[in-house]
Parts: C-alpha cells; sequence; structure tokens
C-alpha cells in the first residue's frame, strides 16, 4: 500500500489514535520497551562508554555528510568493480521505473522484499503490483502490515500499533491460520508461508542500513534471515538506498553498528549484520546472478543545502519515537506519511513541504527526550523550533496566532502594560470562571485553572517590610 | 553546545527574575525563592521592569517578538551581576536561546545575550551548583514525603536532576520517594497544550497516573507551568494529591513559615 499524505490532518488522526485502546496499549508497552532497552544497552558498559559510541558514530555520519558528493563518487566506482549495476534516481518516479525496468529485462515475476523504509518513500510495492508483478514483504512485521493492507506505523518495529491478539485475528482472517495463542506457532505459521515464496521468487529487494563508499559494498543490519534470503536467493537483487546512507569506511560501518542495533532493538548486535559485495562471483555457489544499486535522492539533496541538512544523519533507528510522549500516544500512522514520531516531524514537512505537514513541528512539547536517545545526537527540538520559525516567516502561521503574539509582545515590553494585563486577566478570570473563551478553552477541557493571585509578586515585594538584615 | 565560562555566583547580589507566571499566579512562590535565599545569606533584588524571558514567542517561530522582548530584558538586567530565576524552562530559555537570537552584527544584543546567558542560574542549581550548599540545614515542622518531578527544560536543557533531590535529602523530616517515569514530560508545553490539548491530556493523564501511583504525599518540581499542569489534571482527576515547587517546600521548613 502506498502512504497517502495525510500529515496536514495530524490532530484529527492523533485524535482517533487516541480512542484506540488496543493502540494504546500496544505502542505505549512497545515504546516503553524499546526505550528501556535502549537505555541498557547502550549504557551497560557505563555513562562513559555510552556517551562514546554516540560521538563516534554522530562524528562517523556527519564526516560523511561533509564529503557527500565525493563519496558518492568513490561508491559509484567501487559498487562498478564489485559487479553491482549502478542506477540514480531523482525522485521516486524514476527509482519505480528503475525496479521496473529491471524486472522486465529479466522477465521476473515474484518478488520478495526485506524492509526497507525508503521503499515506501517511493511506493514501489504499489507500482510493481499496478505492473502485475507479485511483491512479498519478509520481514515479519512488514508481512503483516501488507496482509492487513497497511503501512509501517514505527521505523523498526511496523506493526507497533498492534496487539497480538489483533494479528493472529488477521492471520486467520487473511490466511486461514487455525486459532492459536501462542506466538510461537504463529511466527512458525508465517515462515512456512513465506518459505514458499522464497522459493518462488526471481527478485529480491532490499534497502541498506549503510552505503560503504570505500569498498563499494552495501551494509545490511537484521535479526530475521529473511534479509539474507531476498537479497542471496532470487537470481536478481535490488538494493535500493539513499544517497545520506553513505559511510566512507567499514570501520565507519562497524562503528554505527554498535549503536543502530542498540539504539533500536537494545541489542549490542543484530542477529545478522551483513557485508554485500554485489552478485555472486564465478566461484561462489550462492548469491544473484545480478545485483543493482539504485542511489536514490527523492529531497535528500535539497535538504542537504538547508540548516536542516544535519537530519540526514540519521540512521532509522526509532530511538527517538520510542522515547517521544507524542508518538508514545499515537503511534506513527498519525504523522499521516512515512515516518512518524519526532524525526518524522522534522522529515515530513522538509521532504513534502512544510505548507502539507503544517501541524507537525507543533507535534512536540519540546521536551527534548528525542535528541538525548539520538545515537547520532541530532538536534531535533532545534529544528521543530527551526521550522516553526520558518511558518512564520513564510506566512504559513495562523493570522490569530500572529495577532496575539503581536500583541503580546507589545504587552511584555512594558511593566506598566504587563501589570495592566495581568490586572485584565484576574478580572477576565472573575467574569468567566472556570470556562475560559476561544483557545484557552482548550486548557480548561482537561485541567483546572489556578487563580490570579490577588497581589501579583511586584506589588509583594513592593508592601515588603523592610526587615532584611 | 559550549557556554561562556560561568563565574562564580559567590558574594555576589542576586537579581531575581520570577517569570510571569510566578508575577501573576504563585507570587507566594517568589517570595518563597527570596527568602530561601537571604536564608543562606544571598542579597536579592528585584527589578520591577521585568516581564516575561520571552519563551512563548520562540517557542512558537515568533523570532521578531521573541527578539523584542530579549531586548526589554536586556535593559531590564542591564546591571544584574547574578539572575535567578525559579523555573527550568526560563533559565534554559536565557541560557541556550538568547544567545543564538542575535547575530554579533546585531548592535551590542549579541554581547547582551552572551552576558545574561553567563550570570543566569536556576534556583536549585544556584544554590547546590552555584554557592555549593545542598544543607540548607532546615527542618520541616513534620515528617512529609516527596517525589520528584525533573521539569524537562531543567533536567534535558540545563542538565540538572541532582539539585533538587540532593536540597530535599538534607531536608530534615523530608522522605524521597520515587516517581514512576519522573523524566517524562507532563504534557505542557506552553502552547502545545493550547495548540494540541488531547495529546496534551494524554500525556498530562499519564503522569497523573504515575503521581497518584507513587509512594509520596507531595511531588517537588522546579517549573511552575508543569506544575499548573500537572495541577490542573490532579484537581481535575479529584486526587487529593498536589505539586509544589521546589522553593515552596523548602521554605516550610524555615523558622517560622514563611514571611
Ligand atoms: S533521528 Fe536519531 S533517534 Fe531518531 S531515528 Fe534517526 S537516528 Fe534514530
Amino acid at each position: 500500500m502506498t502512504v497517502e499524505l495525510q500529515s496536514n490532518d495530524f490532530i484529527a488522526l492523533a485524535d482517533i489514535a487516541l480512542r484506540n485502546p488496543d493502540l494504546q496499549h500496544a505502542v505505549g508497552a512497545g515504546t516503553r520497551g524499546g526505550y528501556a532497552s535502549r537505555a541498557e544497552a547502550m549504557f551497560a558498559h557505563g555513562n562513559e562508554h555510552g556517551e562514546f559510541m554516540r560521538r563516534q558514530a554522530a562524528e562517523a555520519k556527519r564526516r560523511a555528510l561533509r564529503q557527500l558528493p565525493d563519496l558518492l563518487e568513490m561508491a559509484e566506482r567501487n559498487l562498478l568493480a564489485n559487479g553491482w549495476g549502478v542506477e540514480w534516481a531523482e525522485d521516486a518516479r524514476q527509482a519505480n521505473q528503475l525496479v521496473l525496468d529491471i524486472a522486465a529485462r529479466h522477465g521476473v515475476r515474484t518478488i520478495t522484499k526485506s524492509k526497507s523504509m525508503l521503499s515506501e518513500e517511493l511506493g514501489v510495492n504499489h507500482v510493481m503490483e499496478a505492473a502485475g508483478l507479485r511483491v512479498v514483504e519478509t520481514d515479519l512485521g512488514e508481512y503483516i502490515i501488507q496482509l492487513n493492507n497497511e503501512t509501517p506505523s514505527h521505523i523498526v518495529a511496523p506493526v507497533m500499533h498492534k496487539t497480538k491478539d489483533e494479528i493472529r485475528d488477521i492471520f486467520i482472517r487473511e490466511l486461514g491460520m487455525a486459532p492459536t495463542d501462542d506466538a510461537e506457532v504463529m511466527v512458525a505459521f508465517a515462515r512456512k508461508m513465506l518459505r514458499e515464496d522464497f522459493l518462488k521468487a526471481d527478485m529480491g529487494i532490499s534497502g541498506a542500513n549503510f552505503l560503504i563508499a570505500e569498498t563499494g559494498s552495501i551494509g545490511l543490519v537484521m535479526n530475521e534471515g529473511n534479509g539474507r534470503m531476498c537479497t542471496s536467493m532470487p537470481r536478481l537483487h535490488i538494493a535500493l538506498v539513499g544517497i545520506e546512507k553513505i559511510v566512507e569506511t567499514v570501520e565507519d560501518y562497524a562503528t554505527l553498528t554498535q549503536v543502530l542495533p542498540r539504539s533500536s532493538t537494545g541489542q549490542s548486535l543484530t542477529v545478522y549484520t551483513n557485508i554485500l559485495n554485489g552478485p555472486a562471483r564465478s566461484d561462489e555457489d550462492d548469491g544473484p546472478e545480478h545485483a543493482y544499486v539504485i542511489l536514490v535522492d527523492n529531497g535528500r539533496s535539497e535538504i542537504y543545502g538547508t540548516k536542516y541538512a544535519d537530519a540526514l544523519a540519521c540512521i532509522r533507528c526509532g530511538a527517538c519515537q520510542n522515547a517521544c510522549p507524542v508518538y508514545r500516544s499515537t503511534g506513527g500512522h498519525a504523522y499521516g506519511w512515512v515516518y512518524g514520531g519526532p524525526i518524522g516531524a522534522v522529515l515530513t514537512p522538509l521532504f513534502v513541504g512544510l505548507e502539507n505537514a503544517a501541524p507537525l513541528p507543533h507535534a512536540s512539547s519540546l521536551c527534548g527526550s528525542c535528541k538525548q536517545v539520538c545515537p547520532v545526537d541530532i538536534d531535533l527540538p532545534r529544528m521543530l523550533l527551526d521550522l516553526r520559525w520558518d511558518q512564520v516567516r513564510k506566512g504559513q502561521s495562523n493570522v490569530d496566532w500572529d495577532a496575539a503574539m503581536k500583541m503580546w509582545a507589545i504587552g511584555m515590553t512594558s511593566p506598566t502594560r504587563f501589570a495592566l494585563g495581568g490586572k485584565a486577566a484576574r478580572a477576565g478570570q472573575a467574569i468567566m470562571g472556570e470556562y475560559m473563551p476561544g483557545l484557552l478553552g482548550n486548557w480548561s477541557k482537561h485541567r483546572d485553572f489556578p487563580d490570579f493571585a490577588p497581589k501579583p509578586f511586584r506589588q509583594l515585594w513592593k508592601e515588603r517590610p523592610n526587615v532584611r538584615a | 553546545m559550549a557556554l561562556p565560562e560561568r563565574e562564580s555566583p559567590i558574594g555576589k547580589r542576586a537579581s531575581l527574575f520570577v517569570t510571569c507566571i510566578v508575577d501573576m499566579i504563585y507570587p507566594g512562590t517568589g517570595m518563597s525563592v527570596v527568602d530561601i535565599l537571604e536564608h543562606v545569606g544571598v542579597e536579592v533584588d528585584f527589578l520591577p521592569d521585568q516581564t516575561c524571558c520571552a519563551q512563548p514567542a520562540f517557542n512558537s517561530g515568533y523570532r521578531d517578538e521573541a527578539r523584542t522582548v530579549a531586548r526589554h530584558f536586556f535593559k531590564t538586567f542591564k546591571d544584574a551581576e547574578v539572575i535567578v530565576t525559579p523555573s527550568g524552562s526560563c533559565a534554559a530559555m536565557l541560557r541556550h536561546e538568547y544567545p543564538h537570537l542575535f547575530k554579533p552584527e546585531d548592535d551590542d544584543a549579541y554581547e547582551q545575550a552572551q552576558r545574561i546567558a553567563s550570570i543566569t542560574w536556576e534556583f536549585s542549581e544556584f544554590l547546590v551548583d552555584g554557592l555549593g550548599i545542598a544543607n540548607l540545614d532546615l527542618t520541616l515542622p513534620a515528617k512529609q514525603s516527596f517525589a520528584i518531578h525533573d521539569a524537562c527544560h531543567g533536567l534535558r536543557g540545563l542538565g540538572l536532576g541532582g539539585a533538587a533531590r540532593e536540597l530535599i535529602a538534607h531536608l530534615g523530616n523530608a522522605e524521597l520517594a520515587e516517581l514512576n517515569e519522573c523524566e517524562v514530560c507532563c504534557g505542557f508545553g506552553g502552547l502545545f497544550s493550547l495548540k494540541m490539548p488531547e495529546l496534551s491530556n494524554a500525556m498530562l493523564q499519564n503522569k497523573v497516573k504515575n503521581i497518584i501511583a507513587a509512594d509520596a504525599d507531595t511531588i517537588v518540581t522546579g517549573d511552575v507551568s508543569c506544575l499548573t499542569q500537572m495541577n490542573g489534571g490532579l484537581s481535575r482527576g479529584k486526587s487529593p494529591k498536589r505539586v509544589l515547587h521546589l522553593a515552596d517546600v523548602l521554605a516550610q521548613a524555615l523558622p517560622g513559615g514563611r514571611s
């Protein structure tokens, strides 16, 4: 299913999520579990060690981004030398066309896919299916999402928003599974279904966690064997790679794989940590006959030139989602596009246009938890503040707020007007009581408001008997 | 980010930035701050021209308005030696945001911003880190149990967290209890609470649930805005528990109570 852009409906979508008890339960538990295991894994060898790993990872990504154009050229050279086909796509349409062309050239009918957020951005599945190809998601979470005709709600745990019972019901409804409450039985059942597809597939599509420039390889980390099967069993493999995935060296890859699993799943290492070097060599039994890397821009180089460039350092670990009290309350779908949570609130406006994701920069209390957990130290709250500022500068802010802020600034630049404002508020409260007008009514809907003091501090200070020694 | 080296505030006159909310709604908290500071021998003054730190405008993207109000702040506090404020979020605004609001080529505002940032202290931080006083040598009139809610800007913006706990731990007759998810936002977030009231409330209800479950009579925090949010939810939910500002808790232990 392709994501339909609905980010301007964030508030309404969040309300729906808030009223969904299953989602509340599943996302509440999933995010808190992820948050706790991340802290444990990152700081298992002490705070200093954890902070050191973060700093190292942040530097590796920043160094790569600083040299982005050069490293991309280096990567292309080395990918080609390894026997990869290399293609460049400016946008989703081009990327999808490239995949279609490759599939057509090789007579592909069935595609197995391992998890890739970029493919969600591109809407690959939709395009392939429209062309009559069969696409099977093989990551267990993605498989469930696909069965239920949904999109992932979390970067790392796509089906976080569903309870175990809901997943069981999907398997029963869509695949005729015999009823069971045993998660292991459910997983085994899904495995069996997937096995048949693995055997049939003529092409595998994967994403890439990293693109290693100096060796021309793809770094892929995963916990299910599905990724290996997608990239090695079919005769064809396509890796969809965002251009920001670049790192310079294998060492950098090692540095980043220290923080990625720790931050996302609380593991010191994922079950599989792969370095893929292209198609099978003539003396190798396993591996695809042909392997392609499609380097996708899709808005990234535009972000690269702005004050938001640092957002390209994101390694899609999902830690900021787990830490965010807003995401904990809504899950990812409320954000109305591919990426939810703090990183989604930053990336979505940058990718789809600020005017098409106007509420997202405000979907945060600026509590700072996202920044605290980010393994590559992206200052997400500052970016949210900058996006809000951009809205005001571009005349995209709410006119009522514009007027209110102008009035406020006038009030706050004079102690007399400030005191008058306080008096007016007191008087207003005396008349209105609990029920505040307009936007302020949004306060009193769920919470009581304290009384304004009969005398403000400035007056108490003046009246204070001067007994200070 | 590198802040200008902080000079020790010991022996200097403390200028109270009481904040707009304390001024209008919680003036008693302002008095508690004054009493505690005087208790430890600090000379306090209050500059009556002060208004607000500009946070509401800054946080909602109105940087021109924020700059205007910040300039008023510079004018008011131009002679202050040390600024103490009973709010982590206002302190974070002065310390972290003012220096970014102006550019070196902006007349003297840039310098003023750096100066204000370098002399501003949050109340608990001022006592513990600035003056080195964690033990106020005070005892509450009766046994009470407390738990701390770490307000976001104090905790993650200023790196506080320890100071309030230390002050309470040294208070006679005070017991410290745990508050589950004490580091998680209460959902206030300034105008967030008005722009996204349902989400703000969902976060609040989570906090209220944890407060009710905590083994403490009173929750202590360092920001009156978070306190307003939490008490608003507790009172609406008919819970007898309340959140108090740290300064008000400490002032209860002053001889003869608060002046
Ligand atoms: S912004 Fe940071 S914490 Fe969030 S997904 Fe990206 S790398 Fe992880």
